[in-house]
C-alpha cells in the first residue's frame, strides 16, 4: 500500500513537472500556433538563471599568494566571498536560498527574453509555414546552447537545496502510519506546489482578466478580434513572453532536482512535445492534465512488478500511451478542432 | 515507362555527373575521402525518400531514424546469418523497412499534421529505447550490432565460399569487395537511381495525386477519392528509401547501432529536407550534403589549423582572428550550424532551391525589361 | 587522385609470402612490410587522430582528455617540460619527436555517438593519413572506433572506455586499453566496502539499462556476495532518465542497508543527489546506518554531483593527488598549461599517447604489428599507476586500482575526491578467457 502511495506522489510530482514545462509551450504552440522548437532553450535559460545568480553572489574576491604553490603549479589562491563581507549573516541566508529568490532574477530576464525573441524573430514567422518555424527555432535554440556552453561548459553544475528544505518529509505519520515508512523530500512537495500555483496563477490570468480574455478571443478568430481594433500583435508578443517566464521558472526550480548543463533543453524538448499533443493542440487544461497522466503512468511502470510482467515497459511507456491515446482520441485528450491538423 | 520529361532528363544527367565527379569537386573543400563521400550518397537518398512523403504529401513523420535503424539492423543480420554478398542484404532491408512502414503508417495515417508528427515520433523512440535496452540479443544494445568470424553465414557456407582469411571477412557485390572508392561508387549510382524514381514519382499521376492531398485532402475526399491507400503508399515508399539508406551504412561499414534511430536522427533528415527546400527534387541532396559537411569537416578544425592557414598575417592580428574564429569550428561548430540555419530561413524563405530561384528570377528582372517577370511566386 | 585503388597489398602479400618462404634474414621483410600499410607515414607527416565528443552531454571530459592529448604530443616533440618522458621506465622516447621526426595530430568530434566517432576515425585514417586513432568517453564509442581500426589496419588506443567488452567479448587485436574496467572495478572496491560496511549487508542495484551497467552490476554482485552481502534486487533504469524518484521509493522499504547505484555520467549525476535528498543517508535499516555506493566515477562527475559525493565510495583509474613521482610530474606538467589540475580523462590520453610513441620507438617501425607487438607484454613504470603491464592476451592494462570517496572538506574545485586506498595490480588480474572474444590477426585485411 505504501509503495502504491510512494509511486502515485512521484507520479504527482513528476505530472505537476511536466505540466508546467509543458504549459509555456502550449501557450505559444496551441495558441499563437508557432512549433517552438526552442522551448526546452528557454526551460534550460531558466535553469542557468539560477547558476547565475548563484554565480554572482557567491563572488569572491580572489588574492594569489605567490609564495605558495599548489599541488598542480599553480599560486595558491585565497578565496573572500563578497556577499559575507557586505552583508554579514545575510549574506550567508541569500547564498544559502540562492535556488529561490533566483525565481525574482528569472523573471524578468526570462521576459525579456522572450519578448526580443518573438519581436526579433517569431513575428516574421506566424504566417510561414510550420517547417520555417521548426528550422528557424532549432537554430536559435542551438545558438542559445552554445552560448550557455562557452560561459558555463558542459559538465552539470550542481544547484544545492536550502539547508532548511533538505531532507525528507515524514508524510506517512501526518496519516497516522509508522514513521519511516511513507517518507519524501521536501523540495519535490514544493516543486509539486509551485507547479500548482504557477498553472492556476496563468489559468485565472487568461479565465479572469481583460487581458485574457482578447487572448483566448484571438486564439479562437485572431482576424475578427483584429477588425475590431484590438491590437492582437502587441498581445501575442506579451504571451510569448508569458510562455518564457513559465519556462524559465519551472527551471529554476528544477536545478535542485536535476544538475543544469548546456544540453538539457534537448532533452526536454521532444518530452514537452508529447505532453502538449497528447493534451490535444489548443487546450492549456489538457496539457495539465496529460502532464499528469503521463507522470503517473511512468511512475506505476517503472515498479518492479510491473517490469517484470512486461519487460522494458518503462522505456516506453510515455510514448506508448501517447499512440494509444491519440489513437483513441483523435485531437488529443482534449484538443480543439482545427489546429495543427493539417 | 522509364521516359522522362527533357527537363526531367536535362535535371537527371546534370545529377548524374555532379555526383559521379564528387571526388574531383570535394577535393578543394576538403571532403573528397570515401567515408565522408559514401555518407553524402547515402544521407541524400534518405532526405530524396523523406522529401517523397513530407515534400509531396505535407504529412511531417518525425520518426523516420526508425526505418534507417531497422534497415541496419537486417543488413548486419543478413550478413551472419547468409552471406556477406549485399544484394540478398539490401533486398531483405527493403522488404523489412517496408513492412515496419506498412504498420506504422497504418495507425499513423489515422491522424493528421501534428498528431500525425507526433504517433511518428513515438513509434521511433520507441524502437529506439527497446533497441538500447532489452532488445540487446538482436541489437546488441549500445555497442551496436558487428560481424564475428565465426558468424554461420549459412548461404555462403553451403557453397563453400567462406574465405579462409584470417580477419573479418568483407561485404561483397558479385564476390568483389565495396569498401573505400568501389563503396561510394556503388552508393553514388544507387543514389542516381532513387534520384530517378523520386523524379519519376513527382511526374506521375500518383504524385499529382499526393500533391493533391497536401493542398486539401478534404476536397479530395469529397470528390470521391480514396486517399488512404495514396498516403500509406507514400508512407511505405518513403520508408523503403530509408531502409535502403540504413543497408547502404552497414555496407559500407558494417555496423549497426542504436543510436541511428534516436529523435535527433529524424530531426536531422527533417531539417536537411527544409535547408534545401521542400517538395523540390534538389533541395534535400543539397540540405543532406550541407549538414553532414559541418558536422564532418567544421567539427574536425582546430586552432592549430587555424593558426597555419592565418600564419601569413601579422602576429597580433593572427592571434585575433584565429581566437573569433576557433569559436565557430572544432567544438563550436555546433554554433555556426545554428546560425546558418536562421539566416538561411530568415534570408531565403523555402530553402535554398527556392532562394537560388528567386535571386534567378530577380537577377533576371533586373537584367530583362522592367515589368517582364514581375511577381514573384512566394513560397506555398 | 586515386580513384581506382589497386589492390596493392594482396599483389604484395604473394610475394612477401614467396620471399618470406625463401628465409629470407628477418630485416629484409621488415623492411618489405614497411612499405605497405595503411597510411605509412615515411614519406608523409605522421599525424595522430584525436577523436572525443566535443559537443552533448559528455564534452567536458571529451575536451579534458584532448589537452591530454596535445600536452602529450608537445612532450614527444620536445617542448614544455617533458612531462612523464622523465619518469617513465623503461623509456625509448627521446624528446625529439618519433623515430626523429616531430608528430602532428588531427581532432575530430564524436558527439558521444557510435556512428559520428566511426565517421571522425574514417575521416583521420583516410583523408588525415593518420597512423593512429585514440579517444573515447563511453565504451560504445570505444569498441566501435576499435573494430573500425582493426579492418583498416590503424591502431586504436581507447580513452575513457570501462565495460568489461572493451577487452573481452569485443577486444580486436589493434585496440588497446588503458583505463580499468568493471571487473576489476569489483573487486577494487570489495575489501574497502566490507571494512567499511561489513560482511553482513543487504544490497539494492539500480542499473542503467544498457551493456556497460550490466557487466558492472554482474561484476559488483559477484564481489559483494563473495563477501557475504546479500543482494535485494537488482533494478534497471532507462538510460538519460534525469529523475529517478519512481526507482527510488522502493529501495525505502525495501530492506536494502545499501544502494548501489551502477550508474556513469550523467545519469550518476543526477541519481545520487536524488538518492540523498530522499534521506536515504539518514536513515537507519536493519540497524545499520544506509549506505550508497557508486562503483565507478571521475572527479567530474563528483563535481557534477556537488554535495551529495561527500563521503561515497567508489573507484578511479588515476588521482591527481597521489604522490609518485609520475603523478607529480604530470599534474605539474598539465596545470603549468592549462591553471588546473588533469582528470582522470585527460591523464588516460596522454598516457595512451605516450605509450604508442615509445612503442613505436622501440619497434624501430610504424608498421603496426610490430607496434603491436612491441605494446603487448610491455611492463613499464612511472606513468602514476605504479608497476603496469600490458597483457598481450587481451590488450588490457593491468595495474593498481584506487579506492576513492567524495572528500567531506574539499579545499578547492578540484579537491573533490580522496584516495582512500589501492587494490594490488595482482588483486584486479583476472584470467583473460573468462570474457571470450577474440583479437584477430595481426596483419591488417586493407587500407
Amino acid at each position: 500500500m505504501n509503495v502504491f502511495l510512494a509511486q502515485l506522489l512521484n507520479g504527482l510530482d513528476k505530472g505537476g513537472a511536466y505540466a508546467l514545462i509543458a504549459l509555456g509551450l502550449t501557450l505559444v504552440f496551441g495558441t499563437l500556433g508557432v512549433v517552438n522548437f526552442a522551448h526546452g532553450a528557454l526551460f534550460m535559460l531558466g535553469c542557468f538563471c539560477a547558476v547565475t545568480f548563484r554565480y554572482l553572489i557567491t563572488l569572491e574576491t580572489v588574492t594569489v599568494d605567490p609564495e605558495k604553490l599548489s599541488p598542480w603549479g599553480a599560486p595558491v589562491e585565497v578565496r573572500t566571498p563578497l556577499v559575507q563581507n557586505w552583508f554579514g549573516d545575510f549574506g550567508a541566508v541569500l547564498v544559502d536560498y540562492s535556488v529561490p529568490i533566483s525565481i525574482l532574477l528569472a523573471i524578468p530576464v526570462m521576459l525579456i527574453i522572450g519578448i526580443a525573441m518573438e519581436r526579433g524573430i517569431i513575428k516574421h514567422f506566424y504566417k510561414r509555414s510550420h517547417a520555417e518555424q521548426i528550422l528557424v527555432t532549432f537554430g536559435l535554440a542551438i545558438v542559445l546552447q552554445e552560448i550557455v556552453k562557452s560561459f558555463f561548459g558542459a559538465n552539470p553544475v550542481p544547484q544545492p537545496i536550502p539547508t532548511d528544505l533538505r531532507g525528507a518529509a515524514d508524510i506517512g505519520v501526518w496519516f497516522g502510519m509508522a514513521p519511516h515508512v511513507l517518507t519524501y523530500p521536501w523540495w519535490r512537495l514544493l516543486y509539486l506546489l509551485f507547479s500548482a500555483v504557477v498553472i492556476g496563477g496563468v489559468f485565472a490570468f487568461l479565465q479572469f482578466t481583460t487581458f485574457g480574455m482578447v487572448v483566448r478571443a484571438g486564439m479562437a478568430d485572431r482576424e475578427t478580434v483584429g477588425l475590431m481594433g484590438i491590437d492582437i500583435d502587441r498581445r501575442f508578443t506579451i504571451v510569448f513572453g508569458l510562455a518564457a517566464v513559465v519556462a524559465g521558472v519551472a527551471g529554476v526550480m528544477y536545478t535542485p532536482l536535476l544538475a543544469p548543463n548546456y544540453h538539457l533543453g534537448m532533452d526536454f524538448l521532444v518530452l514537452s512535445f508529447v505532453v502538449v499533443v497528447v493534451g490535444g493542440m489548443g487546450s492549456l487544461p489538457g496539457a495539465v492534465a496529460a502532464g499528469f497522466l503521463l507522470g503517473i503512468l511512468q511512475s506505476f511502470a517503472s515498479m518492479t512488478e510491473v517490469k517484470s510482467l512486461i519487460p522494458g515497459i518503462d522505456q516506453v511507456i510515455i510514448y506508448l500511451v501517447a499512440v494509444v491515446i491519440l489513437l483513441v482520441r483523435p485531437r488529443g485528450l482534449m484538443g480543439r478542432r482545427g489546429i495543427m491538423e493539417s | 515507362m522509364f521516359s522522362l520529361s527533357r527537363k526531367d532528363l536535362a535535371a537527371l544527367a546534370v545529377f548524374a555527373v555532379v555526383v559521379l565527379t564528387m571526388p574531383l569537386w570535394l577535393s578543394p573543400l576538403g571532403a573528397a575521402y570515401p567515408g565522408l563521400m559514401q555518407k553524402f550518397a547515402i544521407y541524400a537518398i534518405f532526405a530524396i525518400g523523406f522529401n517523397i512523403l513530407f515534400g509531396l504529401t505535407g504529412y511531417l513523420s518525425f520518426g523516420h531514424a526508425a526505418f534507417i535503424g531497422v534497415g541496419s539492423y537486417t543488413t548486419v543480420w543478413s550478413f551472419k546469418l547468409l552471406t556477406m554478398d549485399i544484394v540478398p542484404a539490401m533486398i531483405f532491408a527493403v522488404i523489412t523497412t517496408g513492412v515496419f512502414a506498412l504498420v506504422i503508417g497504418y495507425f499513423s495515417l489515422r491522424r493528421t499534421g501534428i498528431y500525425f508528427s507526433i504517433l511518428t515520433l513515438a513509434f521511433a523512440q520507441m524502437c529506439y529505447s527497446l533497441a538500447y535496452s532489452v532488445l540487446t540479443p538482436i541489437t546488441n544494445g549500445e555497442t551496436g550490432l558487428l560481424l564475428a568470424r565465426d558468424d554461420p553465414r549459412y548461404l555462403d557456407a553451403m557453397f563453400g565460399a567462406q574465405a579462409n582469411i584470417a580477419g573479418l571477412p568483407q561485404p561483397t557485390f558479385l564476390g568483389s569487395s565495396v569498401t573505400g572508392y568501389t563503396g561510394f561508387y556503388l552508393c553514388a549510382a544507387i543514389l542516381i537511381v532513387a534520384f530517378y524514381v523520386s523524379q519519376k514519382i513527382f511526374a506521375s499521376p500518383f504524385g499529382m495525386a499526393l500533391r493533391g492531398i497536401k493542398s486539401n485532402q478534404t476536397r479530395m475526399n469529397y470528390t470521391g477519392f480514396n486517399t488512404k491507400p495514396y498516403m500509406l503508399a507514400a508512407f511505405v515508399i518513403s520508408g523503403m528509401f530509408a531502409g535502403l539508406a540504413g543497408a547502404l551504412l552497414s555496407i559500407t561499414d558494417p555496423l549497426a547501432g542504436a543510436e541511428r534511430m534516436k529523435w535527433t536522427e529524424s530531426g536531422n533528415v527533417v531539417l536537411m529536407t527544409i535547408l534545401g527546400g521542400v517538395g523540390t527534387l534538389f533541395g534535400p541532396v543539397i540540405g543532406a550534403w550541407l549538414i553532414k559537411y559541418f558536422e564532418n569537416i567544421f567539427s574536425a578544425i582546430n586552432t592549430n589549423m587555424l593558426n597555419n592557414f592565418f600564419s601569413f598575417l601579422p602576429d597580433g592580428l593572427q592571434n585575433v582572428v584565429v581566437t573569433v574564429l576557433s569559436k565557430f569550428v572544432g567544438e563550436g561548430w555546433h554554433l555556426t550550424l545554428g546560425l546558418m540555419f536562421v539566416l538561411i530561413v530568415v534570408f531565403l524563405p523555402g530553402g535554398l532551391v527556392e532562394g537560388f530561384h528567386r535571386l534567378m528570377a530577380r537577377l533576371k528582372r533586373r537584367r530583362g525589361t522592367p515589368g517582364g517577370v514581375t511577381s514573384v511566386q512566394p513560397a506555398e | 587522385m586515386a580513384i581506382f585503388k589497386p589492390n596493392r597489398r594482396s599483389l604484395l602479400k604473394g610475394a612477401g609470402a614467396g620471399i618470406a618462404a625463401l628465409g629470407t634474414p628477418y630485416i629484409f621483410t621488415k623492411g618489405a612490410w614497411a612499405q605497405d600499410f595503411c597510411n605509412d607515414p615515411t614519406n608523409g607527416k605522421i599525424v595522430l587522430g584525436f577523436n572525443v565528443p566535443q559537443t552533448g552531454s559528455y564534452a567536458e571530459e571529451g575536451l579534458e582528455q584532448l589537452k591530454g592529448y596535445e600536452l602529450a604530443v608537445k612532450h614527444i616533440n620536445g617542448e614544455g617540460d617533458g612531462g612523464l618522458l622523465k619518469t617513465l621506465k623503461p623509456v625509448a622516447l627521446k624528446g625529439n619527436g618519433v623515430l626523429g621526426r616531430k608528430v602532428e595530430y588531427v581532432t575530430g568530434d564524436t558527439q558521444t555517438n557510435t556512428d559520428a566517432a566511426r565517421d571522425g576515425a574514417r575521416r583521420m585514417i583516410e583523408r588525415d593519413k593518420a597512423i593512429m586513432v585514440t579517444g573515447s568517453v563511453t565504451s560504445g564509442e570505444a569498441i566501435a572506433q576499435q573494430s573500425l581500426c582493426q579492418e583498416m589496419g590503424v591502431i586504436y588506443m581507447s580513452g575513457l572506455t570501462h565495460s568489461n567488452d572493451t577487452t573481452g567479448k569485443d577486444k580486436r587485436r589493434y585496440g588497446f586499453r588503458h583505463f580499468f574496467n568493471a571487473y576489476q572495478s569489483g573487486v577494487a572496491i570489495a575489501p574497502f566496502l566490507a571494512k567499511e560496511y561489513g560482511t553482513d549487508r543487504r544490497a539494492y542495484h539500480l542499473t542503467a539499462d544498457y551493456t556497460w551497467g550490466w557487466t558492472q552490476e554482474e561484476s559488483i554482485k559477484n564481489a559483494t556476495e563473495a563477501l557475504g552481502w546479500e543482494t535485494v534486487a537488482t533494478v534497471r533504469t532507462p538510460l538519460g532518465l534525469g529523475d529517478y524518484s519512481q526507482y527510488l521509493t522502493p529501495v525505502l522499504n525495501s530492506g536494502a542497508d545499501v544502494l548501489i547505484l551502477n550508474h556513469y555520467g550523467h545519469d550518476m549525476v543526477n541519481s545520487l543527489p536524488q538518492a540523498v535528498q530522499f534521506g536515504l543517508r539518514e536513515r537507519q535499516a536493519n540497524g545499520k546506518n544506509f549506505e550508497i555506493v557508486v562503483p565507478m566515477f571521475s572527479e567530474l562527475m563528483a563535481v557534477g554531483a556537488g554535495e551529495a559525493v561527500k563521503g561515497i565510495i567508489g573507484t578511479s583509474n588515476w588521482q591527481w593527488s597521489l604522490d609518485d613521482e609520475g603523478t607529480k610530474a604530470f599534474t605539474k606538467s598539465y596545470g603549468e598549461a592549462y591553471g588546473e589540475p588533469p582528470s582522470q580523462s585527460a591523464h588516460t590520453g596522454y598516457v595512451q599517447t605516450i605509450l604508442y610513441a615509445d612503442a613505436v620507438e622501440r619497434a624501430g617501425t610504424f608498421y603496426p604489428p610490430e607496434v603491436i607487438k612491441a605494446l603487448e607484454g610491455f611492463e613499464f613504470d612511472g606513468m602514476g599507476n605504479g608497476h603496469t603491464v600490458y597483457r598481450d592476451s587481451d590488450h588490457q592494462c593491468f595495474k593498481e586500482v584506487l579506492v576513492v570517496r567524495g572528500n567531506e572538506n574539499p579545499s578547492s574545485r578540484f579537491d573533490v575526491l580522496n584516495v582512500i586506498g589501492k587494490t594490488t595490480r595482482e588483486d584486479v588480474t583476472y584470467e583473460a578467457s573468462i570474457f571470450g572474444g577474440e583479437l584477430g590477426p595481426y596483419e591488417p585485411n586493407k587500407c
